[in-house]
């Protein structure tokens, strides 16, 4: 579905991404762990075309190269970025409307979705995003890319700065997208938690992959178990 | 002489100023830009409603028709060719390439039209009427007031339920999160570009009838809708609104009560305080950049 072959990619001088090959199959979760700075951000950046990059990213045989960031909506993917930034001087449902930009026909059918996936959102509908807490931000940024028809959700860090309680609702919520038929790319600190709801996972390390197996042979690998577990 | 006198002349003149403030401060809110342009444009309007008054007699009034379309083609064409080239780069590239563009208007204006100041005079130019028995309301400076209350209202209604108005929102609250929703955001520039155009020039149209035109007279007003952006929070639509009433006021009131030298001074004073004391300005949210 998605192929990532000898990816570069950075911010003007500094190269940040070294020759990555990733792939993710239609139904999958992925996940991609590693410490704060490893590129996790970056790859995700690359891919939904936020940041130019050298190599090839293909979907559904397509190449994204050439592509602006908002015709690689249109092809179904859709990124959830770090941090929320969801718009703070916009209401809950303004929002999400403007999640569902590009697919208006659909708006009435995923708001319900969104409001069913999180029902604290529906009680919010005429609230600021900028007056929400982290957590309801952050179920607020996942529900307005939900908004978008995605293909493929990427997920930039959803639990950063989340107490455990909006952790668990944050990953319940990935599996629920998923179950729904949605692909997840997720890039997470928190490698226990999504490392157990993912198919497939891979470790970044200062650019470069350096791991890659299931969720479950990475949680029970020797080094990952060091390096990020603490045991 | 009565206080309300300046206070209705101020609020009458401060409606024009708030139209040029709101396009300022939308290409502000959209881009990052300070479209240092933004008074040369309005003079643009004033030639405009100028020669379609001489040449096509048309009522600089009903001349809006026209002129609004042409400017925000003209302002997004050259948002096209021009300012798009500078949006991710430093601020001091983006003055640097916006005077310029202002300087190459006015010289050219200077070159086509000279610098002897035109004077629009229309049928109800110097009219006026009396309100309470005393105070006189200026017939062309209220057409003016109303018709910018209707334009900000069409504007507000743009931005707030239309696709594209919401998409201008979002694209000025996260500029990156308005490109995750498929916000196509160098389109949104272009056409915010030529909004702000679109405002400066119906601005500068509206004063037309009681106003030197000549072409450097946009340089004042660039440096009034400035004020009034900073005023009421650079970004801020509301803001500039209430932040050109203000102005009209204060300098009507500096106008009657100390002498018409002041009211700049006054103004600029009122520019530095909001400065050092309230930065981000009366309605503004974000820090100042």
């Amino acid at each position: 579905m998605l192929d990532i072959k000898n990816l570069n990619a950075g911010y003007g001088e500094m190269h940040v991404l070294r020759a990555i090959d990733l792939t993710i199959s239609q139904g999958e979760v992925v996940s991609v762990v590693g410490s704060n700075g490893a590129g996790k951000s970056t790859l995700l950046k690359a891919i939904s075309g936020i940041i130019k990059f050298t190599g090839m990213i293909t979907w559904n045989n397509e190449s994204l190269s050439s592509l602006k960031a908002h015709t690689i909506v249109q092809r179904g993917i859709v990124h959830v970025p770090e941090g929320r930034k969801i718009f703070p001087e916009m209401t809950v449902v303004e929002n999400l409307m403007m999640g569902g930009f590009l697919c208006k026909k659909d708006q009435q059918k995923n708001l319900e979705r969104v409001f069913d996936l999180f029902p604290k959102l529906a009680q919010r509908r005429t609230q600021l995003g900028g007056t929400m807490s982290g957590g309801e931000q952050q179920m607020l940024a996942i529900g307005r890319g939900i908004m978008g028809n995605p293909k493929l959700l990427l997920l930039d860090e959803p639990s950063l700065g989340l107490s455990p309680l909006f952790t668990e609702v944050v990953f319940g919520a990935i599996r629920t997208i998923n179950t729904s038929g949605v692909t997840v790319l997720l890039v997470e600190q928190n490698v226990y938690q999504s490392l157990n709801i993912s198919h497939r996972g891979y470790v970044i390390e200062t650019g470069r992959i350096v791991l890659t197996g299931t969720g479950e042979e990475l949680l029970n690998n020797q080094d990952v178990k060091k390096a990020f577990l603490g045991m | 002489m009565s206080f309300l006198q300046p206070l209705i002349s101020g609020i009458l003149t401060g409606g024009v100023y708030a139209l040029a403030g709101i396009g300022m401060s939308l290409v502000f809110g959209v881009m990052n830009i300070s479209n240092f342009a933004h008074g040369d444009l309005m003079m643009l309007g004033m030639y405009l409603a100028f020669f379609s008054f001489t040449l096509l007699h048309i009522d600089p009034y009903i001349s809006l028709v026209l002129i609004i379309p042409i400017a925000f083609m003209f302002g997004y064409m050259m948002e096209k060719v021009f300012i798009n080239r500078v949006i991710h780069h430093p601020h001091q590239n983006q003055i640097l390439l916006t005077v310029g563009l202002g300087l190459i208007m006015s010289n050219t204006a200077l070159l086509a039209f000279t610098s002897d100041p035109k004077i629009l005079t229309t049928t109800y130019s110097s009219s006026a009427f009396n309100l309470f028995g005393d105070i006189s309301v200026s017939v062309p400076l209220l057409l003016s007031f109303l018709i910018t209350c209707l334009i900000t209202v069409i504007l507000y209604l743009f931005l707030s339920k239309t696709a594209t108005g919401m998409a201008l929102r979002a694209t000025s609250q996260n500029r990156e999160a308005a490109q995750l929703m498929g916000i196509n955001v160098a389109k949104m520039s272009a056409i915010a570009f030529g909004i702000g155009t679109a405002l400066a020039a119906t601005a500068g149209a509206l004063i037309a009838p009681t106003y030197y035109i000549h072409p450097l007279a946009g340089h004042s007003f660039l440096l009034k809708a400035f004020t009034i952006c900073v005023l009421g929070g650079l970004g801020s639509v509301v803001g500039a609104g209430v932040g050109g009433i203000i102005i009209g006021v204060v300098e009507a009131m500096s106008s009657t009560y100390l002498s018409s030298d002041w009211k700049d001074v006054i103004v600029f004073v009122i520019f530095l305080a909001v400065l050092l004391f309230r930065p981000q300005g009366l309605f503004g949210k974000k820090g100042g950049q």
